[in-house]
């Protein structure tokens, strides 16, 4: 069984993955562990798209 | 007019036994099995749809690391970097042992993806730590 998905892809199922866990962990009420989960995610990939940037301007 | 009444709950302790004890014993519990098995730290104090997410989460983690061919480490007292690696795998508890067991996981990383998978496997045991705590905190009441 090998797997082999595109740099986004693996970007977004690890965001996924870890924003669920984050969510539960760090929250107490229903509410605010989607709240945050979304807010976690959303900080993943911006933050992966914002590095992918800057290293395209360092390359450049 | 709101009412401050508050009612007992019916206690399921046993006349003898320390609920403080009982609840210690619990949270105990919960943190072992939870690490064993991501997310039954929580189906053990009464959060089931909680561990069936973190145990979807978790498990899916690490299975698609180990899709990637990614590398899991063996026990070593060699360079710091595989000891840390090896606690991180370990994080998955069951996982990683039955894993390692039927010798999934390649040995050395050759392409992105493969290290992409490392990461995704030493992550997922990491997270498996963060959820067993918090299961050993809601056993204590810690947290809701």
């Amino acid at each position: 069984m090998t797997f082999a998905p595109s740099h986004f892809a693996a970007v977004l199922l690890f965001a996924a993955f870890a924003s669920v866990v984050f969510g539960i962990t760090q929250r107490s009420t229903t509410q605010a562990m989607i709240k945050y989960g979304l807010y976690c995610f959303a900080m993943f990939v911006v933050a992966v798209v914002g590095a992918g940037w800057v290293m395209w301007l360092i390359r450049k | 007019m709101a009412s401050n009444v508050q009612v007992t709950a019916k206690s399921s302790v046993t006349p003898g036994e320390n609920p403080a004890a009982r609840s210690s014993t619990l949270a105990y519990g919960a943190l072992i099995v939870g690490w064993l098995l991501p997310g039954a730290g929580h189906f053990l104090v009464k959060r089931p749809f909680r561990g069936l997410l973190l145990f979807l989460s978790i498990t899916s983690m690490f299975v698609l690391g180990v899709a990637m061919q990614g590398k899991l480490y063996a026990p070593n007292a060699g360079e710091i970097l595989n000891i840390l690696g090896f606690v991180g795998d370990l994080g998955s508890g069951l996982l990683y042992i039955v894993a390692k067991s039927l010798d999934y996981g390649r040995g050395a990383v050759q392409i992105a993806t493969a290290d992409y998978g490392t990461k995704f496997a030493v992550v997922a045991g990491l997270l498996n730590f963060i959820a067993a705590i918090d299961a050993h905190n809601i056993g204590l009441g810690r947290k809701s």
